[in-house]
């Protein structure tokens, strides 16, 4: 299963979550987790989605998330989980 | 399953610590590109570079997209060119046409340098690797990207002193030719002692003629990642420092080997190495001066820095070997002065001199690196700082190279600019005293006693 790593980090706020899973939702891209945290007063999410059955590349997926992140004052991400795998798994 | 601290830390090494991966640079043979007449070798080249190399920008820039990961730049390494255009090459203007050629393929897939106008004259020079040397000044003043490296010695080998003595001229040709942009020309010129054959950062990068027909080098970077990772353990024993280094350039080493992997799946070229070096930028938070600076030092220059540097380099090689399957290339810390702002800065404190750099070189990877000299000093000055820098490398059995910029009509004092990755830098003051009856003896040093291994 290819897997991606969307994050959201900025001000917390009404809605953000429901925007993001707005968009995952209409590009068939299925949430496998979800988890979120205050790192020095900033609102962090992390989500763990399935990209398998989306037309959309991770590519694509992080620049159309990145528009919607501007729009409501958040950065948001899209990353094959891979990077992640090999800095921190051996 | 990743956890969200593990991608919150990856991703500020990212956004705040200047994580990237520094080049994807695509090794080119041009071995194949012989031919009977020059326009016919120029015709061969332009195609070979420009099918082979046709999606390496693109294919940076998705895989740049997809992980999140900054590359910074795409390069082209190729085959020492006095070796493809010697047979057909009759003058050093000849050599030019190429140098020429190089520039406009590399505008064509969009590459900001190729590296490979070089000649390799370890022990001695073939009419074609005289003729090219002669026109490296043309070549870097009349084209943008092409960078030139002349391998000049080797442990197995000894030193060219021929060739030493007249690469320091060469040097001072080029400043002259590219006065007008600080002397911008000699940035782009690398003398090597064991230059590797696979080092993908320029401008010392060439294609060596042990390699494939096209390969996939990596350069990895970091030194913002060390510095804040050191904040951390201020005051610790030596032993968690090290640990602390060691770890931190295992996790960098790893997105380079991520990297260099799926850039050899999307392009269907073999990975050769990554190079394990901490390559600074002038940003704020990107300099191996700070890392220094951190370890304990008020400034790089300071005593300890030498000890400091040492143990910094090999604690790098030593997480990085191990995030890797291939490793290779220069591999370790670089310091050059332009480049890095804490190292410009350690200059203008006087912490900072030649000689110092020059002792800190026999620990760490590369050389003396873009350091601006004074325009006046003499071609046989600038060759006996190379046979110093050489000699190291030669008897230490390691890389060393020299990449220095006399500006024309400037003095100590004085600063160079280059802009961008290049900086700036001040002038440092050359030793006043002259070595040219021994640079002007001629022939080659020996290769040391210890070389004698068989």
């Amino acid at each position: 299963m290819k897997k991606t790593i969307i994050t959201v980090v900025g001000k917390d706020s009404v809605g953000i979550i429901a925007k993001v899973c707005t968009y995952l939702a209409n590009n068939s891209i299925n949430i496998l987790d979800i988890s979120q945290t205050i790192v020095n007063g900033y609102f962090n999410m992390m989500m763990i989605v399935d990209t398998n059955e989306s037309a959309k590349t991770v590519s694509d997926v992080s620049n159309e998330l990145g528009q919607i992140g501007e729009e409501i004052g958040v950065l948001i991400q899209a990353q094959n989980e891979d990077i992640f795998n090999m800095m921190h798994r051996i | 399953m990743i956890n969200i601290n593990e991608v919150i830390e990856t991703n500020k090494m990212i956004a705040e610590m200047n994580l990237d991966v520094r080049t994807i640079t695509l090794g080119i043979s041009l071995l194949d590109c012989t031919a009977t007449t020059l326009e016919e070798v120029k015709a061969n080249i332009y195609n070979k570079i420009t099918t082979t190399a046709k999606d390496l920008v693109k294919t940076g820039k998705e895989i740049e997209k997809e992980y999140g990961i900054p590359i910074v730049n795409k390069r082209i390494s190729i085959t020492p060119i006095a070796l493809v255009g010697g047979p057909v090459c009759k003058t050093p203007h000849d050599f030019v046409e190429i140098a020429q050629v190089l520039d406009e393929a590399a505008k064509k897939v969009g590459v900001n340098f190729i590296g490979g106008y070089s000649a390799l004259v370890n022990k001695g020079m073939t009419p074609a690797d005289r003729m090219l040397i002669e026109s490296i000044p043309e070549a870097l003043a009349t084209t943008e990207r092409v960078c030139s490296s002349v391998n000049v010695g080797s442990t197995k080998t000894g030193i060219n002193m021929d060739a030493v003595r007249l690469i320091g001229e060469k040097i001072k040709e080029t400043a002259e030719l590219t006065k007008e942009n600080d002397s911008l020309g000699c940035a782009k010129l690398v003398v090597f002692t064991n230059a590797p054959d696979d080092n993908p950062f320029m401008a010392g990068a060439f294609h060596g003629v042990t390699e494939a027909d096209k390969i996939i080098n990596v350069g990895v970077s970091g030194p913002g990642v060390v510095k804040r990772a050191l904040e951390q353990v201020r005051g610790e024993s030596f032993e968690v420092l090290c640990e602390t280094i060691k770890k931190t350039a295992f996790k960098v080493t790893r997105v380079g080997q991520l990297v260099a992997k799926e850039a050899s799946r999307r392009l269907d070229i073999p990975f050769g190495i990554i190079d394990l070096s901490l390559a600074p930028t002038p940003a704020i938070g990107d300099s191996v001066g700070e890392i220094l600076e951190e370890i304990g030092l008020e400034y790089a220059g300071a005593p300890g820095t030498t000890a400091a540097l040492a143990l910094l380099n090999d604690q790098v090689k030593k997480g990085g070997v191990m995030a890797s399957s291939y490793v290779g290339g220069l591999s370790g810390a670089f310091i050059p002065v332009s480049e890095d702002q804490r190292m410009i800065d350690a200059v203008e404190a006087g912490a900072l001199s030649l000689e110092k750099l020059e002792a800190m070189t026999c620990v760490c990877s590369v050389g003396l690196d873009m350091i601006a000299i004074p325009g006046k000093t003499s071609a046989s000055t600038i060759a006996g700082i190379i046979a110093d820098e050489m000699a190291l490398g030669m008897v230490n059995q390691k890389t060393t190279a020299v990449r220095l910029i006399p500006a024309i009509g400037k003095d100590v004092g004085d600063t160079v600019e280059f802009g961008g990755l290049l900086g700036y830098a001040p002038i440092m003051p050359v030793n006043q005293f002259s070595c040219e009856a021994f640079v002007n003896r001629g022939g080659n040093i020996p290769a040391p006693i210890h070389s004698f291994k068989n």
